[in-house]
């Protein structure tokens, strides 16, 4: 049986790209990507952390996770269509209305 | 489970390559399969986890619908050419990546990854079946039906909300 620690280190690293990729990309649909890995590396330690005590908790909490990022998703994109359609760029670094 | 740790370090390879290469690459179709290949992965190490149930909702919602909806809005917006969006040549990429090794050598640093707790249970191989998450799911004695019942309504409000934003006029 291979230590829960490996698991929650995997989920760490897969983590830790993913903030790295939403920090240097400048397309807001591979940031959502990003976002989608650290969302996936969250599950990854919820349900090994369930493995190692025993417990169904874990998983429940992942089904949750699961449904809030589909929705989220499609917000999102729906946002991001928006965007397109009234700047016709979406380049994060000159959509910057609310910034100011 | 003997063959686990064989599973394991290929699915966790194959995963941190793929989502590296996700980040490195300049076309997001690209990007989009290799974010794919992770989520598979990831999909292969829960069924090693022994959560049955919840590796086949990661195929079907993840790797089906999610990236499905990421290629059409690639793909409808015609950013698929990797010249439609150039990266500006900063030193903000190398601070980055100086930040997010420097985040994960906190991680691993301080010990809350490696040093878990012992169990209280040992491992039970039919947790993840369906029949086993759907009992605990709507049991009226475990508090997960009623957030259960309001993932409805989230989803309600995200439908009417992503046809909000993407209408021309409302």
């Amino acid at each position: 049986m291979v230590p829960t620690s490996y698991y929650l280190v995997l989920s760490g690293i897969l983590f830790t790209i993913g903030v790295i990729g939403v920090l240097i990309k400048r397309n807001p649909i591979v940031i959502f990507m990003c976002i989608e890995l650290m969302l996936n590396a969250a599950n990854l330690s919820f349900i090994a952390l369930g493995r190692h005590f025993g417990q169904v908790n874990g998983q429940m909490y992942v089904i949750f996770a699961l449904s809030v990022a589909a929705a989220e998703v499609s917000v999102g994109l729906g946002i991001i269509v928006a965007i397109f359609r009234t700047k016709e760029t979406i380049n994060i670094d000159e959509v910057n209305l609310m910034k100011y | 489970m003997i063959a686990e740790p064989i599973i394991f370090w290929i699915m966790a390879v194959i995963s941190v390559v793929a989502a590296i290469l996700m980040v490195a690459n300049r076309n997001p179709v690209r990007s989009a399969l290799f974010l794919v290949a992770t989520f598979l992965c990831v999909a292969v190490l829960y069924l090693a986890l022994t959560a049955q149930f919840i590796a086949a909702i990661q195929i079907i919602v993840y790797a089906g619908a999610i990236m499905v909806l990421f290629l059409f809005v690639i793909m409808l917006l015609n950013l698929g050419a990797p010249q439609a969006l150039r990266e500006r040549g900063t030193i903000q990429p190398f601070a980055a990546v100086g930040l997010g090794l420097l985040f994960i050598i906190a991680l691993l640093g301080s010990e809350s990854l490696i040093r878990v707790p012992r169990p209280a249970a040992p491992a039970n191989p039919d947790l993840g079946t369906v029949q086993s998450v759907g009992l605990n799911l709507f049991a009226p004695t475990l508090p997960w039906l009623f957030p259960f019942e309001v993932t409805s309504i989230l989803l309600l409000v995200a439908i009417v909300g992503a046809i909000i934003m993407a209408k021309r006029r409302v």
